[in-house]
């Protein structure tokens, strides 16, 4: 038997998971209509490689990745892309964000797939990256990194452990049990890549003692295979990737650092179905298994979604009744966030909708006063005082607040579910984080500000002191001459040269006013080099290829340019 | 269509501030009811007395500072600071000196500081201190128990006592508190044998008090309403204290360990008075200093200092070094060494 270990805090609410646990895994369907947003993981958005208008078939890379920190975004079905825009998108915000809208054909015809390798086994490791970043897979689990990003820093530890992450701790939440229960061969198919990749000393795959069925169904198909179910106690957060580390190892993830640094990798099990379909079929990730549950559905369970599918149609799938619900949350009950418009699509992170009644879950009452009676210090995962927290958040003290680990919090909600005081802790800790970083950011700009400012002044007094540097040479240089001239008993240059300026003003000032016409002459002679030389710019950055922005603004001095001259000559013709 | 939109987490727990509070008020009721067997009805009607005081004065702060009265009133805040006064004041006590502590309590170690949550001290403890010090006459007399006298007050002689005070002459009688600090050059087992106070551990009554309000806190603390960690250290602290000073029962003993847990108001400040959160030390090694703190002070107190009980003292000192505490106790967060400290 393995040793557990615990994690400080946690707690223990009502599950609420058997009500999507009645049926096996549904397909959705097809909708008439699928909304991809461009950003569905954590990093930079995609770039889209398709027009509206286009057709486009299943699996059709629509929007490519755009930096290291990215993926790539697939065509779920066949179809045509109708527009490109700004729609509702599931984010915390609640904003709109860019969106690739694709109106199905039905047809659900497959793209020609690049043909997999026979033997995965066979290819180089960064190809095997390759293909899982192109398959567009990002952590399943709800926070979305970008999966070949995380194995690629694996690849650059000596990595330990594998952890295949299966507690799925959030109440109602069943995505992850039901995949166990029923394609735990996939999974570990999938985790049979990872291990080809990380080479990891074990793997473990950590589930908690709720779910029996998910753990008889893993330890089936494992089979011989080097991987070991490892089962502990319930308890709410032991899904989040830091305690799960802990509970399996007894090590802790050092504050700013990543599990690959301690030689551990984290891997949701949705995940590592999404990289077996990725190498061992060329699949790209275009569907996942998302829970819908609550009091307003009246047929809750687990359904393969197609990513983009608007949350409303899959809510109907379900037997919604809209007027039961008074929020929709994305996600669990503990860390998920209200999404204001059902429209908003199922992306790579939703491994849950939940529609609650009031009854179900009720609106939040008032907060009452902290009584700092330590029930959130208790059970505090990352052994925070919240309560101290929210007295320093309250009163905005940033300093206070960084040092009693504010960024450690991990926003798991536990803390403000244990209040007696029904006191809204994580929603102040959020609000404290977004201000301490804009402060950072003001900071530093305000830092760089000054820094350009000394540089200046530091180049400006040089400049100068430079000039009186000369200014000193020269003269002693022409007090030199002057000697050597008065010695020589010639005349003084200086002197000369005053009386020669002083000679040619007086001529100018002598001199008649230029008439009119000479004036216009030499303004319409001076427009007319003007133009040429703008008209010679044009053509040279045409020739060049320059960007359409450039020329259109040449083009556009050129035409100012002709006005200008053609004015000039009005008046004299 | 209109969607609720609100912060995670969207679930949560069944605790409530009024809970918490309801649960502190039940689980006195033993050491009240041992109180009332022994001393009759006098601490009964100071609690009740008390409480009406209480919320009255609660219902005028909030009318003053304009906030709803029934929300902040429906906390059992100020009926719990009731109960502590009531319980700790000596019964009999005429009801202008219970007005007087409650209405400090309230007045000005609560609200003054900014209501529930934001007062640096224990209420019922300033009310107390406020109290003992203005009235030191009213504040020492100790009704004797049953067992030392015939007659113990009924519930209206306890109203008498309380609303005519003059028309009632009360017994009273030294505390075995009292009777050990006056102890001139007894070994203990003579004045064990000379002082009737004393019963089989302690004094008569305040033994079975005491372990009435150790058993009320240990429900408590079942029922996870505080933690173990300032009850334990407070007791423990005490006890080694007295352990240290027992010099062998002799005439210079500050009395027996077991002697000093089952008397005064040891087991109802260990599991009631400092356990009040807002007052206290916040982090788990942090309670365990402030207990240990308050331990060591009641057991100076009672043995070299001038007053009947330490408990007051002993908790609002505590009370004032619960930030210094909390800055040195800070636990270790995930993730990180033992906290480095900028000294702020």
């Amino acid at each position: 038997m393995r040793k557990l270990f615990d994690f400080h805090g946690g707690i223990h609410p009502p599950e609420n998971k058997h009500q999507s646990l009645s049926e096996p895994i549904r397909p959705a369907g097809i909708p008439r209509e699928l909304v991809l947003p461009l950003s569905q993981h954590t990093g930079a958005a995609a770039a889209p490689v398709v027009r509206p208008g286009e057709q486009v078939l299943k699996g059709q890379l629509l929007a490519a990745a755009s930096s290291l920190v990215s993926a790539p975004v697939h065509a779920p079905t066949s179809g045509t892309v109708s527009a490109i825009e700004e729609r509702p998108v599931p984010h915390p915000s609640g904003l709109s964000a860019p969106c690739i809208v694709l109106e199905c054909d039905g047809e659900d015809r497959w793209v020609e797939l690049p043909a997999p390798p026979a033997d995965y086994r066979e290819l180089e490791i960064p190809a095997l990256l390759e293909r899982i970043r192109d398959a567009g897979i990002a952590g399943m689990g709800g926070a979305g990194f970008p999966t070949a990003v995380k194995l690629t820093s694996g690849t650059h530890h000596h990595i330990d452990t594998l952890i295949i992450n299966g507690p799925e701790c959030e109440p109602y939440i069943t995505a992850d049990d039901s995949l166990m229960r029923e394609r735990a061969a996939d999974i570990l198919e999938g985790v049979a890549v990872l291990r080809h990749i990380l080479r990891p000393r074990e793997v473990l795959i950590g589930l908690e003692d709720n779910k029996p069925e998910a753990i008889e169904a893993l330890r089936h198909a494992i089979g011989d295979q080097p991987v070991e179910v490892v089962v502990f106690p319930t308890k709410y957060p032991s899904g989040g990737e830091k305690q799960l580390i802990e509970i399996l190892t007894g090590r802790q993830v050092p504050s700013g650092g990543l599990p690959a640094d301690i030689g551990i990798v984290c891997q949701n099990v949705g995940t590592a179905v999404a990289v077996r379909d990725a190498v061992v079929h060329g699949r790209p990730l275009i569907s996942r298994i998302t829970t819908v549950t609550g009091e307003a559905v009246a047929r809750p369970g687990n359904f393969e979604v197609l990513l983009g599918t608007p949350m409303h149609y899959l809510l109907e799938q379900a037997g919604w009744d809209p007027t039961r619900s008074g929020r929709l949350v994305m996600g669990g009950p503990m860390m998920g966030f209200t999404v204001p418009h059902p429209e908003a699509p199922v992306i790579k992170t939703s491994n849950c909708l939940l529609v609650p009644t009031e009854k179900e879950l009720p609106s939040p009452p008032p907060a009452q006063a902290c009584i700092r009676c330590g029930l959130c210090a208790e059970a505090c995962p990352a052994s925070l005082l919240p309560q101290q927290l929210f007295w320093f958040a309250r009163g905005k003290e940033s300093e206070k607040l960084e040092q009693h680990n504010l960024f450690d919090c991990i926003e798991c909600g536990a803390c403000a579910w244990v209040c007696p005081s029904h006191i809204p802790l994580v929603q102040y800790y959020r609000a404290a984080k977004a201000d301490i970083i804009q402060q950072r950011r003001d900071h530093e700009k305000a830092e760089h500000s000054r820094l350009r400012f000394e540089a200046r002044q530091a180049r400006l007094e040089r400049e100068e002191a430079e000039r009186e540097a000369k200014r000193a040479a020269r003269k002693q240089a022409a007090e030199k001459r002057a000697q050597a001239a008065a010695a020589e008993g010639g005349e003084d240059p200086i002197q000369a040269a005053i009386a020669r300026a002083q000679a040619k003003k007086a001529a100018q000032q002598q001199a008649p006013e230029a008439s009119p016409e000479e004036k216009a002459a030499a303004a319409r002679q001076a427009a007319q080099a003007k133009l040429a030389k703008m008209q010679k710019r044009l053509a040279d950055a045409r020739a060049a290829g320059e960007e359409d922005k450039i020329v259109t603004a040449l083009e556009a001095s050129v035409k100012k340019l002709e006005e200008k001259l053609a004015s000039l000559e009005e008046p004299t013709a | 269509m209109k969607l609720l939109r609100v912060s995670s987490p969207h679930a949560h727990g069944p605790n409530s501030t009024q809970r918490v509070m309801q649960q502190v008020l039940l689980a006195s009721l033993p050491g009240v009811f041992v109180l009332t067997v022994f001393f009759g009805f006098g601490t009964l009607v100071n609690i009740l007395w008390a409480a009406v005081v209480a919320l009255a004065c609660e219902s005028l702060a909030l009318w003053l500072r304009k906030r709803p009265l029934g929300f902040y009133l429906g906390d059992c805040s100020a009926l719990v600071t009731a109960l502590l006064l009531g319980i700790a004041l000596p019964p009999y006590a005429p009801w202008w000196l219970i007005a007087i502590g409650v209405a400090s309590a309230i007045l000005m170690a609560k609200h003054l500081y900014g209501g529930l949550g934001y007062n640096p001290f224990n209420p019922a403890m300033v009310g107390y201190v406020v109290l003992l010090i203005s009235f030191p006459v009213q504040m020492t007399s100790w009704a004797p128990p049953r067992g030392l006298t015939e007659n113990v007050p009924g519930l209206l002689d306890a109203l008498r006592a309380c609303f005519l005070p003059g028309q009632f002459d009360a017994i009273t009688m030294a505390t075995p508190l009292d009777v050990l600090r006056q102890n001139s050059g007894l070994m203990m087992d003579d004045l064990w044998a000379q002082a009737p106070q004393f019963g089989r551990w302690a004094g008569i009554g305040w033994e079975w008090a005491n372990l009435a309000f150790l058993a009320g806190g240990l429900w408590l603390l079942y029922r996870r309403i505080f933690t173990w960690h300032a009850p334990v250290a407070f007791l423990a602290s005490l006890a080694l204290m007295a352990a240290l000073f027992y010099d062998g029962g002799s005439s210079a003993s500050g009395g027996s360990p077991l002697f000093h847990l089952l008397s005064g108001a040891t087991m109802l400040g260990a599991f009631f008075i400092i356990t009040d959160p807002v007052s206290s030390a916040v982090s788990v090694r942090g309670r365990l200093v402030f207990g240990a703190l308050i331990g060591i002070l009641v057991y100076l107190i009672r043995a070299w200092g001038n007053y009947p009980d330490a408990v007051a003292f002993a908790v609002l000192i505590a009370n004032l070094c619960a930030p210094f505490i909390d800055h040195y106790t800070q636990p270790r967060t995930y993730g990180h060494r033992p906290p480095a400290r900028e000294d702020a």
